[in-house]
């Protein structure tokens, strides 16, 4: 992005007057049939039976899918649909039980959580990870890749690593100028606020330059006035070519920004199509909106839901076996 | 008053002499490892064994030459790295802190067993190796000298100076590297592994890279021990040592690269004056034999790093130089 | 602090009662007898005697009636070495080849090597029989000191290192009040369990719950609880000494042949306390309200907490079962091995190796680990010499790391 194009004040207009590439992954998708595994023409990510179970409890099982290059993907579904799970599953932090899915034509499905991510698919979590001890310029430059001076014996060489660090401290300012955080470069970020850290992992995930970006909630816990500029660089992502695949509750988001929209429930992929498609599916209505239509969750709601979930998920696998230790040492 | 003054001298003595340069060295390598990293290593102390009897062995046993030893000595503590963080560190932090105090303590029982002793000298260990080390000394070795009050020999003096030379080589490395990339990258991992994950590192090979260079500064700290004292016996290598060393580290400060070093010569300092102090009260009769006799002066020093420890991470984690913001152990 | 400060009282009252116990002599004095109830006396072992520093003092040999004696030259520590290669065919060192002994001024002061004669006369296969006995014995008791260490990283995610001088404590309460006050074992155990279950809710209440009130994280807990084991351990040997010792009516105990396999009544005696005892913490844990409350504890705190059972009162229950059941594992090691000042630091190892292949959390997966980790550590005496026989626990526990960190019946969590 050149250095003169300033988002302005409001990245979302920005992103709606040049709206050009857009409408390429709209039209491509315009003749797709609306329905559960189609093909796609373009497809950056396909999957292909992913199953993984807890204990009892299947949390994801998805036959096909497929999601078009150069769009935004937006996943939906209730509580407990294993949104997260399939998100982690493709991006290596959790292993299914069986299944494979690949990303241009390579096979995502025995690579480690940090092999997917040099591949160009990159991700952030639904509780934000800026990591709190260092500056935020420090959490900047840790996403960029194929550092020099992040081998151990060219560390110890300066010289080996001081061209390439300043390109990417460069490079580090002119993002965080985009979002805002530019005057915050020097503060740790355990200092910033909620919102900010979400604009930061986002920052973060983009100094890596890749091709996927899967967002997991951006906006959970944003205030109002930080969703529009959010938004905005969301729909950036997609000028600049990057395929967004994005988890979100708030069906007025969804409907604004995706260019197709999935939609899982019980682990299972129970419909797709473009958004307008989506409140038209009898199945997507009883399954998702029949209980909150067009009322988006508020926070509460959603923590409360999410608590039973979890609290389901821990029975169903404390009734398995006795315990699950991984998870409680966090 | 010239008891308190001569307190003193052996204080300071112990805080510059090459024990110290063995906790120092011990506390920097956790420093690396823990400090930076976040890894715990509880048996920090396996990796002085290794190194002292790295050189025991090769020159009292196997007749080899002095720095062929060293050699040995270093490549022994690699291994030992790598047996211990390649299962482990995928794991939760618990699992390399089980694996490493449970192998420091069988690696001395080990040592020390009938079966070993042909090889490490049993529970008498071995002695004689430093002599072509000692020889290298510039000045006379038989000589005492007078120094800050206390007399030390030619031999002490200049292991302690190569060994304080060592700690300033490692603080070098360890400023150097944290202040690089490699360095972000390790705090990054103390911080949140996954997130580090998730920007593309190979979280595992920085875990094992830290693993292994805060062992290899455990084995020079051991070798510095060994050829200080002129013997190698494994029950010298208690893992209590491993906590001395961790509670410099704390008392100096976590994640600060003169943090350990202070630490230790503060800490050995304060020990052996209490060491002292004590056993001079007790020989004036101030404190009653029957309270405390001189035998157990010895284990009072483990008692008072035990309440130390305990009292430095509740009400001081950051040490006593730290800045409390760059401390990892109220974090997770 | 309260807690220190009455560890320190208690140390002032129990070094009141130790005198009594050493008879009154001239001489500084180390002597000792060499026998099995197999083998009879041994002769002609060599007994090597030197200062901490290790310069010698003196080295004998055992006369005709496995006797041995060496005057010393004055009150202090000493340390005392024996020759394991001397000894005859089938006798072997059960614990280590040296003790290291403090001897008070005026002090004729015994020591104890444990031997084990096993029933190694009888062929391979019998005697692997007798040693899964007495696996099973020592395995019963980690077991039992493990439940609680288990429950208590289950319950509050605390890897407590602290967890061996639980046990020690259990042993050295049952040998003051036993040898220096005179009570029955029997009476003194139950003592000692009481007193574990105090020092375990203190410890809860003194230290633990401020820490979590104060939010202190889990490794900086892991670290204090180091602190503690350093603290308590070697306060122990201060209070206690460094030799190793015997209860009353319990030295040199006489092996019944049970046809396959030897055994003391002590020995006995502690397997079925042992398996009454795990029992009826099985059956609490299945059956009684607080022990379903304990596992949902462990299962998942926070659902816990939400359907209203008092997390706190829970956590601080299993601390003092954890102390009482730890106490009484520290009795049944000072019945079997002697006691000591560090037994159960070098308990404690094994204790983890238990936990962790039974899965950390779990309390039925400490139990089955725990045997199984005895069983291993006693039965490798078959391939491996007897004074390294903890060692191969412990490569027992790194293997495991390897091959199935979550234990034996541990989920397949996401461990990273």
């Amino acid at each position: 992005m050149p250095a003169d194009e300033q988002p302005g004040p409001h990245g979302a207009a920005t992103a709606s007057t040049a709206g050009a590439p857009r409408r390429l992954a709209q039209a491509a998708l315009r003749d797709v049939p609306w329905e559960v595994g189609v093909a796609k023409p373009d497809p950056a990510v396909v999957v292909d039976d992913v199953r993984r179970t807890f204990g009892g409890l299947t949390a994801v099982s998805v036959d096909h899918l497929e999601i078009q290059r150069g769009g935004i993907t937006g996943l939906i579904g209730p509580n407990g649909a294993g949104k997260t799970t399939l998100f982690n599953l493709l991006t290596g932090f959790d292993q299914p039980n069986s299944g494979s899915w690949s990303f241009d034509g390579k096979s995502l499905s025995d690579l480690g959580p940090h092999q997917v991510a040099r591949l160009g698919v990159v991700r952030t979590f639904q509780l934000t990870k800026a990591l709190s001890r260092l500056t935020v310029l420090q959490n900047m430059l840790l996403g960029a890749q194929d550092q020099k001076g992040e081998r151990f014996f060219s560390a110890l060489v300066p010289g080996r690593w001081r061209a390439q660090e300043r390109a990417n401290t460069e490079k580090a300012m002119e993002l965080l100028g985009r979002f805002k955080l530019d005057a915050k470069k020097d503060d740790f970020a355990g200092t910033l606020s909620g919102g900010q850290r979400k604009l930061l992992e986002m920052a973060r995930a983009l100094m890596s330059d890749p091709k996927v970006v899967m967002l997991d909630e951006p906006m959970a816990g944003v205030n109002p006035a930080l969703t529009q500029s959010l938004l905005g660089h969301v729909k950036d992502l997609r000028e600049q070519g990057m395929t967004v695949i994005f988890v979100e509750h708030d069906m007025d988001v969804v409907r604004d920004i995706s260019d197709w929209v999935v939609v899982m429930a019980a682990g299972k992929v129970i419909a797709e199509g473009p958004p307008e498609s989506i409140s038209q599916n009898q199945a997507v209505v009883d399954a998702y909106l029949g209980a909150h239509h067009d009322a988006p969750l508020t926070i509460e709601e959603e923590d409360q839901v999410l608590a039973e979930a979890v609290a389901r998920i821990a029975e169903e696998e404390g009734a398995e076996i006795s315990s699950d230790d991984g998870e409680k040492a966090r | 008053m010239g008891e308190l003054l001569d307190a003193l001298a052996i204080a300071l003595k112990a805080g510059l002499g090459f024990q110290a340069v063995l906790f120092a060295l011990l506390a920097v390598g956790i420093n690396i490892q823990f400090g930076y990293t976040g890894l715990l290593n509880f048996g920090q102390i396996a990796f002085a064994l290794f190194g002292g009897f790295g050189i025991a062995v090769s020159v009292s046993q196997w007749g080899l030459n002095f720095w062929v030893g060293v050699v040995i000595g270093l490549l022994a503590a690699v291994l030992l790295a790598l047996l211990l963080g390649l299962p482990t560190l995928r794991l939760r932090a618990d699992y390399l802190a089980i694996a490493t105090i449970a192998t420091a303590e069988g690696l001395r029982l080990l040592f020390r067993s009938v079966s070993a002793t042909p090889v490490t000298g049993g529970t008498r260990g071995l002695a004689g190796f430093n002599r072509d080390f000692i020889a290298l000394a510039p000045w006379e070795t038989a000589r005492r000298y007078s120094i800050l009050g206390a007399t030390w020999s030619g031999g002490e003096l200049w292991v302690a100076f190569v060994g304080w030379l060592l700690v300033a080589l490692a603080c070098l490395l360890v400023w150097s590297l944290v202040r690089s990339p490699w360095g972000r990258v390790v705090k990054s991992i103390r911080e949140d592994e996954d997130a580090v994950r998730a920007l593309g590192k190979n979280v595992y090979a920085y875990k094992i890279q830290a693993l292994v260079l805060g062992g290899i500064f455990g084995a020079l700290g051991g070798m510095i021990y060994a050829v200080g004292t002129g013997s190698a016996i494994p029950d010298q290598y208690q893992n209590a040592n491993t906590f001395l060393a961790y509670a410099a580290l704390i008392l100096g400060g976590a994640a600060r690269v003169l943090g350990p070093v202070v630490g230790a010569a503060i800490l050995l300092f304060l020990i052996q004056f209490a060491d002292t102090g004590l056993r001079t009260l007790i020989s004036n009769g101030i404190i009653p034999e029957g309270l405390l006799s001189s035998t157990d002066v010895a284990q009072i020093r483990f008692v008072l790093v035990g309440l130390g420890l305990m009292l430095l991470l509740i009400f001081r984690p950051q040490g006593i130089f730290g800045d409390r913001r760059e401390v990892m152990l109220d974090a997770r | 602090m309260v807690r220190l400060l009455l560890v320190l009282l208690f140390a002032a009252g129990l070094s009141a009662v130790a005198p009594g116990v050493a008879s009154a002599q001239s001489e500084e004095q180390l002597l000792g007898t060499l026998q099995t109830s197999l083998s009879g006396p041994i002769e002609g072992v060599e007994i090597v005697v030197t200062t901490p520093d290790g310069d010698e003092v003196e080295t004998v040999e055992t006369d005709e009636n496995g006797r041995w004696t060496v005057e010393l030259p004055g009150p202090g520590q000493y340390v005392v070495t024996l020759d394991a290669e001397q000894l005859p065919e089938g006798v072997g060192l059960s614990g280590a080849d040296t003790r290291t002994i403090t001897v008070d001024e005026g002090r004729r002061q015994g020591v104890l090597f444990s031997l084990t004669d096993g029933s190694r006369g009888g062929g391979g296969g019998v005697r692997a029989i007798q040693l899964f006995v007495d696996g099973l014995r020592f395995g019963l008791l980690i077991a039992m000191a493990a439940v609680g260490l288990s429950l208590i990283f289950g319950t509050t995610g605390l890897t407590n290192f602290a967890h061996g001088e639980l046990v020690t404590a259990g042993a050295l309460v049952a040998w003051f009040v036993n040898v220096g006050g005179g009570v029955p074992l029997v009476a003194a155990a139950v003592i000692a369990m009481i007193v574990g279950a105090g020092i375990g809710a203190l410890n809860e209440v003194g230290l633990w719950r401020p820490l979590r009130r104060r939010g202190t994280g889990l490794i900086a807990a892991l670290v204090v609880s180091i602190g503690l084991s350093l603290l308590l351990r070697y306060l122990f040997q201060i209070i206690y000494g460094g030799a190793s010792e015997a209860y009353a009516d319990f030295r040199g105990q006489r092996a019944v042949d049970y046809g396959l396999f030897r055994m003391t009544n002590a020995d006995l005696a502690s397997i079925v306390i042992s398996l009454g005892v795990l029992l009826l913490v099985a059956v609490m844990l299945q059956r009684t309200k607080i022990g379903k409350a304990m596992r949902a504890v462990a299962d998942n705190r926070d659902l816990a907490a939400s359907s209203g059972i008092n997390v706190n009162q829970v956590i601080l229950f299993v601390w003092m079962m954890g102390g009482a059941l730890a106490a009484l594992g520290g009795v049944l090691l000072g019945l079997s091995d002697e006691v000591q000042w560090d037994m159960g630091f070098r308990l404690l190892l094994l204790m983890f190796a238990g936990v962790t292949l039974g899965g950390l959390g779990t309390a039925y997966g400490a139990l089955v680990g725990s045997i199984v980790v005895g069983v291993f550590v006693q039965m490798s005496t078959l391939v491996i010499p007897n004074d390294v026989k903890y060692v191969g626990g412990l490569l027992l526990l790194i293997v495991i790391l390897i091959i199935r960190p979550q234990g034996i019946l541990g989920s397949r969590a996401r461990v990273g």
